[in-house]
């Protein structure tokens, strides 16, 4: 569904160039979920907002269902694949009503029955039609969230680029999303690409991943081999190390 | 040192007074602290973070606090007049918060910071204080003191930004440091780091600590001894191991809820809230 090959991003130019992302290829078949995992400034980001066009891809190619994505991102490219992100208090107009926020993709796309379709997409991520006229700050981040997921899903996509998009959340809130994704990955057969910095949480949603380091890739794994603890990575063993909590030497 | 407890706090209440109603953001909070490391754990919104203000007379107007007791080794914080306050304020029990590039003053050096911080309580010259503050800069385990004493805020990363920090809380040897969600905002293995030098000093200095956190795991595995607050309420007190024995079903609720990475279950166990829990 989306193959990536040798992608690099770069930024500034000079003394101020940085090179976000360098050559870095994987590749999610329809329907997979795909986690990157890393630490701040290893380019996980970078990554998914270059598939979206919203970072300035440098080096390599980026195909979706096969075809190699236009420079400026078509319409065709946004009704196949959508974008969620992580803070979900940052990511919704606040002087537009929930149903504001949900008609503005359909409008762009020139999509009919607009109010069926807001409804069925607040269905689907669990809320009912009352709060197509609630203002996100009438919202919690749980709820602000689904709205967000709504947004993406309303032009029934077939990729999700979710970037963080539980870890502005409390545990419990998590806990409820993580699910409604992987219900709608279920009934939709969604292609995911899950950016995280938290390995549980990729190893829950995704089947694969790749774990990234200053901007390069330093393995490609799976979830179960995280679990078995058969990873080939110093730097991935310390990952899974640090998910175990604080522990006192020579305690 | 005494017998006496550090902290006595005996049924703290935390109100705000707003137009729109009276908010209880702490009620009927009671403990007390010795030299040792105390866990305060629950989502946003249970009262965690301004129980630990309130201690410091921190809490922001139009916040009103009323305790039976709170007592900073045996003297009443509430009663004290606010001069004598800021006295304890930053000498004797200081506070780390969240993000260092909220906390450290962007036009200062952090040397610069660590030496006003001694000095506002300890009568000293610059000299002496640019001692202790390098000193405190290498006990942080930064590599070369004398550089990062120079450098901005905005040079620094968020890691040596939070060690900053801890320096400039611990440079002038205090008994109580409140830690709000100290490492909540950098990488999982920059955590451990902070957590691990946090620890150590904590330790040598036989200091109380009160480490206020979201992650439940994080805090259990870190400190003696965890409250679990909910909709301001202490809702469980455990010893550190014994987070598995957890009894109340909100504790149980939200170590179930967490995503674990040895264990695959699908879907996630969701937490039903109880009512009853916030009465």
């Amino acid at each position: 569904m989306i193959e990536i090959e040798n992608l690099r991003v770069v930024y500034g130019a000079g003394a101020l160039r940085t090179v976000a992302v360098d050559g870095v290829s994987f590749g999610v078949a329809e329907g997979q979920s795909f986690g990157l995992v890393g630490e701040s400034g290893s380019g996980k980001s970078t990554v998914l907002r270059a598939i979206t066009g919203l970072a300035p891809v440098s080096g390599g190619t980026i195909r979706v269902a096969g075809r190699e994505v236009p420079k400026r991102r078509d319409k065709v490219f946004y009704s196949q694949v959508q974008m969620v992100f992580q803070d979900p208090y940052g990511s919704l107009h606040p002087r537009h009503t929930v149903d504001q926020i949900l008609s503005e993709p359909l409008a762009i796309h020139r999509l009919r029955d607009r109010k069926d379709r807001i409804v069925e997409a607040l269905r689907q991520v669990g809320l009912g039609a009352s709060f197509r006229f609630r203002y996100p700050h009438q919202l919690s981040g749980g709820q602000r969230q689904r709205i967000a997921i709504a947004r993406a899903i309303i032009l029934e996509p077939r990729v999700l680029l979710l970037d963080e998009p539980t870890s502005a959340l409390d545990a419990s809130v998590q806990a409820e999303i993580l699910n409604l994704l992987e219900r709608l990955r279920a009934e939709r057969g969604l292609t995911y690409i899950l950016v995280s910095h938290d390995l549980a949480v990729v190893a829950h949603l995704c089947e694969r991943l790749l774990v990234m380091w200053r901007g390069g890739a330093v393995e490609e794994t799976s979830a179960e081999a995280l679990r078995s603890g058969e990873v080939t990575s110093d730097y991935t063993r310390t990952l899974i190390r640090a998910t175990q909590g604080f522990t006192r030497a020579g305690a | 040192m005494s017998d006496s407890p550090l902290l006595e706090v005996e049924d703290l209440n935390v109100r705000f007074h707003l137009p729109t109603g009276t908010v209880d953001a702490v009620r009927g909070v009671t403990f007390s602290l010795g030299r040792e490391r105390l866990g305060i754990v629950g989502e946003s919104g249970s009262g965690k973070s301004q129980t630990g203000r309130s201690i410091l007379g921190l809490t922001p107007p139009p916040g009103e606090v009323i305790a039976r007791k709170l007592a900073f080794d045996g003297r009443d914080l509430l009663s004290m007049r606010r001069r004598d306050l800021r006295q304890l304020r930053g000498q004797r029990m200081t506070m780390v918060m969240q993000d260092p590039k909220f906390s450290l003053n962007p036009v200062m050096t952090v040397g610069e910071q660590i030496v006003e911080a001694y000095r506002a309580h300890i009568r000293s010259g610059w000299r002496e204080a640019e001692e202790k503050a390098l000193d405190m800069l290498e006990a942080v385990r930064m590599h070369e003191p004398k550089r990062v004493f120079g450098l901005y805020p905005h040079e620094v990363s968020g890691g040596m930004g939070q060690r900053a920090m801890i320096a400039m809380m611990l440079v002038t040897d205090p008994d109580l440091l409140i830690a709000d969600e100290p490492t909540s905002a950098l990488d999982v293995t920059v955590q451990l780091e902070i957590l691990r030098i946090l620890d150590r000093l904590v330790a040598e200095r036989g200091m109380g600590l009160i480490f206020i956190s979201h992650d439940l795991r994080l805090v259990s595995s870190f400190c003696d001894r965890v409250l679990v607050m909910y909709a301001g309420r202490v809702v469980e007190e455990l010893a550190a191991g014994e987070l598995g024995n957890a009894q109340h079903p909100y504790t149980r609720g939200l170590m179930g809820c967490l995503p674990d990475l040895h264990v695959s279950r699908h879907p996630l166990p969701v937490l039903t809230r109880d009512p009853a829990w916030a009465r």
